[in-house]
């Protein structure tokens, strides 16, 4: 089995956030600020992470994301852990 | 007092069971008020233990288990007091605090934490005070104190070094990162993990399942595997208060706590 791209990663977050915090998927893009296009708080981005974290079986820790708020750095961080 | 309904926390007996919930918003920040009622639970435990077998400490916040210490409340009683006598207050609170996680960690009651969320510092040397810890698939786990130039002081360090392997605690402590229940799991912290929103659930099925057995013997197993380490919780007290009176903590805790933005200030 290939190696998932970074596109399919960043379409993995993109779908995988839109559902859990009710979003249309149509509205979210790659540079979005995620804390505002989702309209969540530290908390509530500490939850996508663990849900990132279970969806792509891998440990991605925290103080990788400080200052992360775009879905494409963090597809990058992702994809650097798979 | 077989219920208690306080501010912070309350109790009741439920089918033998103690269940101690915390419910002081936003995410149960163990602070002066919730260490008087925690102190209130200890000084009653003994007596609720005769018409128990278990202890069940869950939160019934959305938010998490804990999010430890209340740093604000930390910073403000530093700011409004001689350093000398802030750290008075500091060591004061903290020998508190061990008194009750000690007592809380001799109980022969059988003590289970049912997790979710956020559980980081304070709130997670409170877990670490139990037999045995529940978490279900949400629950994050961090001692971040490092992060903020102090180590864990409600007995984080000695438990943690009981419990799991010594490399993996330098990395936790050493990082001041966050982790998974999977990852809880995998070194051994974390003995089962439930469904979301049924850590409660699973707690009460396994306190109901220890309370099939020989109470005596349940607790004479428990004093033989679960050594309370004294010492080195003393000598923790002693390096957190060393540690507190440094400029570079009271900048930390300032930052943390004047921060507006929407991620918390943790370098």
């Amino acid at each position: 089995m290939s190696a998932p791209t970074i596109d399919h990663t960043l379409d993995e977050i993109l779908n995988l956030a839109a559902a859990h915090f009710k979003v249309p998927r149509e509205k979210l893009t790659p540079d979005d600020d995620f804390f505002k296009t989702l309209g969540i708080d530290s908390l509530q981005a500490l939850d996508l992470l663990t849900r990132l974290e279970h969806h792509f079986r891998i440990e991605l820790p925290d103080y990788e994301l400080q200052g992360v708020s775009d879905f494409r750095t963090l597809a990058n961080r992702i994809h650097a852990r798979l | 007092m077989n219920e208690f309904r306080g501010q912070t926390l309350s109790w009741q007996i439920v089918n033998g069971a103690i269940e101690l919930a915390l419910h002081r918003d936003p995410c149960n920040e163990i602070g002066s008020l919730t260490l008087d009622e925690l102190e209130h639970f200890a000084a009653t435990l003994p007596g609720l233990a005769n018409e128990a077998h278990a202890l069940i400490i869950h939160s019934t916040l959305k938010a998490g288990f804990s999010a430890g210490a209340d740093l604000r409340e930390l910073f403000q009683r530093g700011q409004e007091m001689e350093k000398a006598a802030a750290l008075r207050g500091v060591r004061e609170f903290l020998e508190r605090i061990h008194a009750v996680m000690n007592a809380l960690d001799a109980t022969p009651l059988t003590t289970i934490a049912a997790v979710h969320g956020v559980t980081f510092g304070g709130g997670f040397e409170l877990v670490l005070v139990c037999d045995i810890i529940i978490a279900d698939r949400m629950a994050r786990f961090c001692f971040p104190e490092l992060r903020l130039g102090l180590i864990p002081g409600f007995g984080g360090i000695p438990r943690l070094k009981r419990d799991l392997g010594n490399a993996v605690v330098r990395d936790l402590l050493l990082t001041g990162r966050s982790f998974n229940v999977m990852k809880a799991q995998q070194i051994g912290l974390v003995s089962q993990i439930a469904a979301e929103g049924q850590a409660l659930r699973v707690a009460r099925a396994t306190a109901s399942q220890v309370g099939k057995f020989d109470r005596r013997t349940a607790a004479a197993a428990k004093v033989f595997v679960k050594p309370i380490p004294y010492e080195e919780l003393k000598r923790e007290i002693d390096i957190f208060c060393d540690l507190y009176s440094r400029p570079a903590v009271e900048e930390g805790l300032r930052k943390f706590v004047e921060n507006e933005g929407v991620q918390p200030y943790l370098p």
